[in-house]
């Protein structure tokens, strides 16, 4: 049985194929003003790596922020379900999962079934997610994937007001005029964003294995932040991007078995 | 607002007028007790020149990088045109974000304590609730018939509100930040305020709106209103007693100003319409509070 999840974000838009629970192929897109066209770009594009058809697929789920603008789309899944069901099938042993995004950050607590007990999302501050790093590798020209290998070379974090994305970007503007350090500013930035999450993350109580999904797990940077704040070294899936994507495509499993064609 | 007159010209629709101002009715002389108030803040540097306890002149302009030189150059800007020089002044006050690098002056004081003041000053000992929205922070702050602080909370995690933030949007909407709250008020209906008031979330939500057929008032409406809607959840939080007033330069922001007294159903003591040129300005409560400590602490000094 062929199933595809679409996880459509405020940056990209991910597609994982699976057949009979097993990935494919991978794809995404960048969401831009039409994430449904992007949507559409990304199945295309596994449909072209499979040699398979639209028609071959019996089940598409949906998932992400824009899951409304979804596709070919028969049903839609939470975030955070998306997220609890993808984690434990990655890592078994998974009970909370942090996942990430350009946005958005969530802690999901799960069972060992890959069901969702508990939640925290972060959504109203750019300070804990993605667009923090972004913007804060603007303000110190560097470029985003430059970011995390420059924290690492930090044996500090400057003292800027890293609580928010708009004084952390006038912040880096006059430390660099007083010429501190990019990589000390960096692991600021790193600090600061794994404070929030770990918080948050306690909220939840943190119950191992701890996984970190989402696109910023593959920040070394972060990770190296988040690691030293939890005390403790979480575990990050391959493709971690995917993660929604591939909960979403394993709920279509499901969702195939009950409505049969 | 000027015209742009080339294509290569960019507009700074964030920037917001510097100025300095002589009161005309106040003379001075060497037997007076001049002193002088430095509020270095995060986005603006304010200073002020008091004679014998009475504002006398003052200078406004924008945060450098460098907090001492701000601080010069706003203390310069007090004295231009006054005969007056730096070493005319008895005793000088540093407040604001920068006050530990107020290099002139003789004590350095909590911004807090120099709003109270200031706004105990420009309004009169029946303010007993003062809202102070800076360029990074906002505190809402309870004094005495004195302009002594009772106690405070404050604000300085987040951008929404702040004149930072106010500037980021003035840019992102390309209206000149100085007539945002007239341009945010001209509206036929007040639209619900925005969910998230996130500064760098506010591009992608402003242009959705804008995209659903929103008028640049309508947007600008709906994020002034929920910026409001923050600022009296923190004055009701410290606990509103009359009579309310806003200092910092969100004062000068009527859209933020009418709509919490809306919310909270008061009006502030009237706002001096700073552009008067023997007007005060409740931007400068900062600097003239920490001129009128300057003033306390040299006859204090005299004492003893």
């Amino acid at each position: 049985m062929i199933t595809v999840g679409m996880d459509l974000g405020t940056q990209k838009v991910k597609v994982v194929i699976l057949k009979d629970g097993a990935v494919l192929a991978r794809a995404q897109a960048f969401s831009g003003f039409d994430p449904t066209k992007a949507a559409e770009q990304a199945v295309e594009e596994v449909l072209k790596d499979t040699k398979l058809k639209l028609s071959d697929v019996a089940n598409f789920t949906a998932t992400g922020s824009a899951m409304d603008m979804a596709p070919y789309a028969k049903s839609t899944v939470s975030m955070m379900g998306a997220d609890a069901k993808a984690g434990v099938y990655l890592i078994p042993n998974a009970r909370t999962i942090i996942d990430v995004g350009a946005e958005e950050a969530r802690a999901v607590k799960c069972d060992e079934k890959g069901f969702m007990v508990d939640f925290v999302v972060n959504e109203r501050c750019a300070a804990g997610a993605g667009t923090f790093i972004e913007a804060m590798a603007r303000a110190l020209e560097v470029k985003l994937e430059d970011m995390g290998p420059l924290a690492l070379k930090a044996e500090r974090a400057s003292p800027i007001n890293a609580s928010c994305v708009i004084f952390g970007e006038s912040d880096v503007v006059s430390l660099i005029h007083r010429q501190e350090s990019k990589p000390e500013i960096a692991r600021a930035v790193f600090d600061a964003m794994a404070d929030r999450i770990s918080s948050m993350v306690h909220r939840l109580g943190v119950n191992p294995d701890v996984v970190l999904v989402g696109g910023v797990a593959k920040d070394v940077g972060f990770v190296a932040s988040l690691n030293r704040k939890l005390g403790l070294n979480v575990v990050i899936p391959e493709f971690p991007d995917f993660v929604g994507a591939l909960g979403a495509a394993l709920t279509a499993v499901n969702r195939a078995k009950e409505t049969p064609k | 607002m000027k015209e742009p007159s080339t294509l290569n010209d960019i507009v700074e629709f964030w920037r917001w007028q510097e100025y300095h101002r002589i009161m005309p009715n106040i003379k001075w002389t060497n037997n007076d007790l001049i002193t002088a108030g430095v509020d270095v803040g995060s986005v603006g540097s304010k200073a002020a020149i008091m004679v014998n306890g009475q504002a006398y002149s003052w200078g406004i302009m924008r945060t450098g990088s460098n907090s001492p030189e701000s601080a010069n150059k706003a203390l310069d800007f007090a004295l231009q045109g006054t005969d007056l020089k730096v070493s005319d002044l008895k005793y000088i006050v540093g407040t604001g974000y920068g006050r530990v690098n107020v290099p002139m002056a003789n004590k350095a004081i909590t911004e807090i304590a120099c709003h109270a003041k200031g706004a105990n000053y420009i309004w009169g000992p029946s303010v007993r609730t003062v809202l102070d929205v800076g360029g990074q922070d906002i505190k809402a702050i309870r004094s005495d018939e004195t302009g002594r602080v009772v106690s405070f909370l404050m604000n300085d995690k987040c951008a929404a509100g702040t004149g930072r933030g106010m500037e980021v949007f003035a840019d992102l909407l390309q209206i000149p930040i100085e007539d945002i709250g007239q341009i945010s008020l001209k509206i036929d209906k007040e639209p619900e305020p925005v969910s998230c008031t996130c500064v760098a979330f506010a591009k992608t939500e402003a242009m959705g709106l804008l995209r659903k057929g929103w008028s640049k008032e309508k947007v600008l409406a709906a994020y002034t209103r929920a910026m409001a809607v923050r600022m009296a959840n923190l004055i009701n939080r410290v606990g509103l007693e009359k009579e309310l007033v806003v200092t910092g330069g969100q004062s000068k922001n009527i859209g933020i100003v009418s709509r919490i007294e809306v919310i909270l159903g008061v009006k502030c003591l009237p706002m001096p319409n700073w552009r008067d040129n023997n007007a005060l300005d409740p931007m400068v409560a900062g600097a003239l509070g920490a001129a009128l400590f300057a003033k306390a602490l040299y006859e204090k000094a005299q004492k003893a």
